[in-house]
């Protein structure tokens, strides 16, 4: 862990992100590309943009950084590693380690840890650094006044191209009393600074799910209230149902088919009244942290102005090429895309950049990215899953590995999980791959790679690793693909 | 308690028609006189479970053709079995006994109403009609036994398939008239093939024909631990349906398409438990090549403190292998009931299990679990009584093995071949 003394404040941060005393330059007559916010998307886009010769100016409302770096995937993974420095105390006999008690969390240090790192990993999406690049930052609300014109704090920014990547917010849930009674979003949750005795997160998605895992180490009693049927609905079967028993061992209670009639408070204790398959109760908890999906930032940008179409959710509607009806005003990032990660936004903006300004003609279709959901052990994707390919009529088999099989897991101790690599049937071509092991976010990078430069499990077979090491699986898989295929050629 | 005598010096037949018939005397046993339910445990003030009942229904008929009851005494059984589903309350109320066809999972035994709050169950009503048809074809005579199957085809057309689509475009898996319905998210294959099998071979209630392949959608064709399987973890899921049909040679567009059925990847299931078994990857004891059966069962719930490992232990649950959940316990009857599918694997296993662990067969009947991981006061922790699922099982699975009668009886199911040919299923002995 990095000392804190070396750790840049909390006053870094806001100089790097939002600066106290910024003032917003004077426009240029027309930008060729005016950007609608300062996330990984709209950052990326900017930069592209400018290296590529380009008069460019970024519209910021809140903070640079996005919703990544300020309230999701940067803190989120700091407290994960938090939490799992507590559960390696707690388990140390494991691997031969004396027999511990965790001490209680100090929640504080943690919490402090998380800023520390957040004001640094900012340094890299600072407005210092993009008009470092020659971008003009404005910090204000952006709103369309005009099919090539958007205002921001009086001042008017005249366009050839616009790109709205404005990203996403937290959903509320329609819950009677919620909001009488307080709750948390993912944005409210890393500004807390005393740990919740009992916390219960109402959805089961992938940050909720983190999260569970965490606060659980931290010494939270937490419960996950979902209302489908399944845990993590967009993940695989096999790969949902050993996280979900993952999560009880971290003593995390799941409860599925679940629906809330009400939420109330009683004295200092909130109140949930739910239902889980039939069974009618009440749960009695500290904080409730609402994780029940996204919606696109679209609603103040005034985009009738410009005749942009957007969705009852707040996502703007674009075509295959990220246009949206507005021929001169791309969108890019979660505030348009089904998939929100930060590796599909900044995807999306190159793509979109490239046909607005460079000439390309890009499907955002084109984008195979890998995602992950750092639980642990963390589930990972990438590609096709099975019901994705069905509804294609494409035929798959399916490779497996388990990890119980892979020597290094089993030296780490860590031997729980799976790797699939789908392959289109009678071919040896990849077409998905989920894995689910301690190291997931790492090994389906490999797997990135070998999608993307069409290697075969033929040729996968061939392809050493180091051993021992996780990403072994990969090549086993490829092993159990020419053994069985050299099974039924005999 | 009576295990079998040293089981080696018994003949494979003399020890399968010992067990098959000991285990056919739970029904005996645990049943209600009047009404003709079945508990659901031998434990004390076990309700009915309405699956049990099925598994009742349809082991009748092998208990006449092995002499353990008369025609005469099995027909009364199923008369007054099938006369209790009929005449029951069906108005779907909280202390009903169903609902537009469909019967709540668990019924008291004297009063034949719904006890514990328990769900309308889709797949457990399938279970006791797959019973009532299997005994109506049995019972080709005139008189009472034509009452059986007037009986049998009425609570099969009263089903209300259609309702239980919810608007969806599969089955939902139940209902509770305090909230409606419930959905567990089935993904994958599991047991219930059959019950879209029912489903779909009714002639009163039609459902859409593209019922069974929207389920089948979900189907991952996988080689896992070396082997071509249709995954699913449980074992009895790959037993329950093959119960009642014989999936040797007809295949759905699934199978058609990976060039296998069903019987096969049953097959394919064992194989993966005892390679799973033999792996041992947690190390638990007893597990091996020869001793496998990881299923739904009776567990050490509450027993990590026993256990020397980091373990959760659970009580009633369906486990799998080998993506769990797995604790180390093992359903005794499993090896046994997979008889039709490798036998020489399931009487092996069985032999090596009487051998090793003769308090697992009680009376001659096989608890639900037992776990050698977990040691109770100097002996591995043991289910108590007996789980009447497990003995139909066991009952049917052997004699599909011994004569086939089961498989023959239900391949007489105009219900059941409907059901096949409107799923997709061709070859073998469906063809005309």
């Amino acid at each position: 862990m990095i000392p804190h003394a070396e750790l840049p404040d909390s006053d870094d941060y806001l100089h790097r992100v939002r600066p106290p005393r910024w003032a917003n330059p004077a426009p240029q007559p027309r930008y060729d590309l005016v950007v609608i916010g300062g996330g990984p998307a709209g950052q990326s886009a900017a930069l592209l943009a400018a290296q590529s010769g380009h008069r460019v100016a970024l519209i910021e409302r809140a903070e640079l950084g996005g919703n990544s770096l300020n309230a999701g995937s940067i803190p989120s993974k700091v407290l994960v590693r938090s939490g799992r420095a507590y559960e390696a105390i707690a388990n140390s006999q494991r691997c031969g380690g004396p027999p511990c008690v965790p001490p209680p969390a100090d929640f504080r240090a943690v919490m402090q840890r998380m800023r520390a790192i957040r004001g640094r990993i900012a340094e890299r999406y600072s407005a210092a650094r993009l008009t470092d690049m020659g971008i003009d930052v404005f910090f204000g609300q952006a709103e369309f006044a005009g099919p090539s014109l958007i205002q921001v704090q009086a001042l008017n920014l005249h366009f050839t191209k616009a790109l709205i990547a404005t990203g996403s917010s937290p959903m509320g849930a329609d819950i009677p009393g919620l909001q009488s009674t307080g709750y948390l979003t993912s944005t409210a949750l890393f500004q807390l600074d005393r740990l919740p005795r009992r916390l219960a997160i109402i959805g089961g998605g992938p940050l909720g799910c983190e999260m569970a895992q965490a606060f659980a180490h931290f010494g939270s009693r937490v419960t996950i209230l979902q209302d489908q049927p399944k845990f993590l609905p967009c993940e695989e079967r096999d790969a949902a149902e050993l996280l979900s028993l993952s999560l009880a061992r971290s003593g995390v209670e799941i409860r599925l088919n679940t629906t809330i009639a009400a939420v109330r408070r009683e004295n200092s204790e909130k109140l949930i009244d739910a239902e889980s398959a039939g069974d009618r109760y009440t749960l009695a908890v500290d904080e409730i942290l609402v994780s029940v999906g996204r919606r696109g930032n679209s609603s103040a940008l005034q985009i009738a102005a410009a005749g942009v179409v957007r969705h009852a959710d707040g996502r703007i509607e674009t075509d295959d090429f990220l246009r949206t009806s507005n021929p001169a005003v791309y969108a890019a990032g979660d505030v348009c895309m089904r998939h929100r990660f930060v590796n599909v936004a900044e995807a999306s903006a190159e793509i979109a950049v490239r046909n607005a300004l460079l000439q390309a003609e890009m499907s955002h279709y084109a984008i195979v990215a890998p995602r992950c959901t750092y639980c642990d052990p963390e589930i990972a994707h990438i590609g096709m899953h099975i019901w994705d390919a069905h509804r294609q009529s494409i035929p798959v088999h399916t490779y497996t590995i388990l990890m119980q099989d892979v020597d290094r897991a089993i030296t780490d101790g860590r031997d729980e999980g799976f790797l699939k690599i789908h392959v289109r049937a009678g071919t040896d071509q990849i077409i998905g791959a989920s894995i689910v092991a301690s190291r997931a976010s790492e090994m389906i990078n490999e797997m990135a790679i070998i999608m993307h430069a069409k290697v075969g499990m033929r040729a996968l077979a061939q392809i050493k690793h180091t051993y021992p090491s996780q990403s072994d699986a990969i090549r086993l898989a490829a092993r159990a693909y020419t053994a069985a295929h050299a099974h039924a050629r005999r | 308690m009576s295990a079998p005598e040293a089981a080696d010096d018994i003949a494979d037949e003399l020890l399968i028609d010992r067990l098959q018939q000991a285990a056919f005397g739970y029904f005996l046993d645990y049943r209600q006189d009047s009404s003709g339910l079945i508990a659901d445990t031998s434990r004390p003030a076990s309700p009915c479970s309405i699956a049990v009942v099925g598994f009742a229904l349809s082991c009748y008929p092998i208990a006449v053709e092995r002499g353990w009851i008369t025609r005469d005494e099995a027909a009364t059984l199923i008369l007054k079995t099938l006369q209790f589903f009929w005449d029951s309350d069906q108005g779907g109320r909280p202390n009903s006994s169903g609902y537009r066809g469909f019967y709540y999972h668990f019924l008291d035994m004297h009063t034949g109403r719904r006890v514990w709050g328990c769900e309308l169950s889709l797949i457990d009503t399938a279970l006791l009609l797959a019973g009532a048809l299997t005994a109506a074809a049995y019972f080709d005579g005139e008189a009472r036994e034509s009452h059986i199957r007037r009986l049998a085809s009425g609570l099969v057309d009263r089903v209300e398939w259609p309702w239980a689509l919810n608007g969806g475009d599969t089955l939902a898996q139940g209902w509770k008239p305090e909230t409606g319905f419930l959905h567990y998210g089935w993904e994958g294959y599991n047991e219930a093939t059959l019950l879209y099998v029912l489903a779909m071979g009714s002639s009163a209630n039609l459902l859409p024909p593209t019922c069974f392949t929207n389920w089948t959608a979900t189907y991952q064709w996988e080689n896992l631990l070396g082997i071509d399987t249709l995954y699913s973890g449980p074992l009895f899921t790959h037993l329950f349906s093959h119960a009642w049909i014989d999936f040797r040679q007809i295949r759905d567009p699934f199978m058609r398409q990976v060039q296998s059925d069903y019987f096969q990847n049953t097959q394919s299931a064992i194989a993966v438990q005892r390679e799973y078994a033999a792996r041992n990857p947690r190390g638990f004891t007893g597990y091996s090549r020869t001793l496998w059966g990881i299923s739904a069962g009776d567990g050490p719930a509450n027993a990590t403190a026993l256990s020397p490992r980091d373990q959760r232990h659970f009580g009633y649950m369906a486990r799998g292998a080998p993506f769990g959940p797995d604790d180390g316990t093992l359903c005794p009857w499993a090896m046994l009931a997979a008889l039709p599918f490798a036998p020489a694997a399931a009487l092996m296993g069985t032999r090596h299990l009487l051998a090793r662990y003769p308090q697992v067969c009680v009376h001659e009947r096989f608890v639900s679990g037992f776990n050698p991981s977990v040691v109770v006061q100097g002996s591995p922790w043991l289910s108590e009584g007996w789980y009447g699922l497990d003995q139909g099982l066991l009952v049917m699975m052997i004699e599909n093995f011994r004569s086939g009668l089961i498989w023959k009886l239900a391949g007489q199911s105009s219900v059941l071949r409907a059901g096949l040919q409107a799923a997709g299923f061709q070859g073998g002995w469906l063809n005309p």
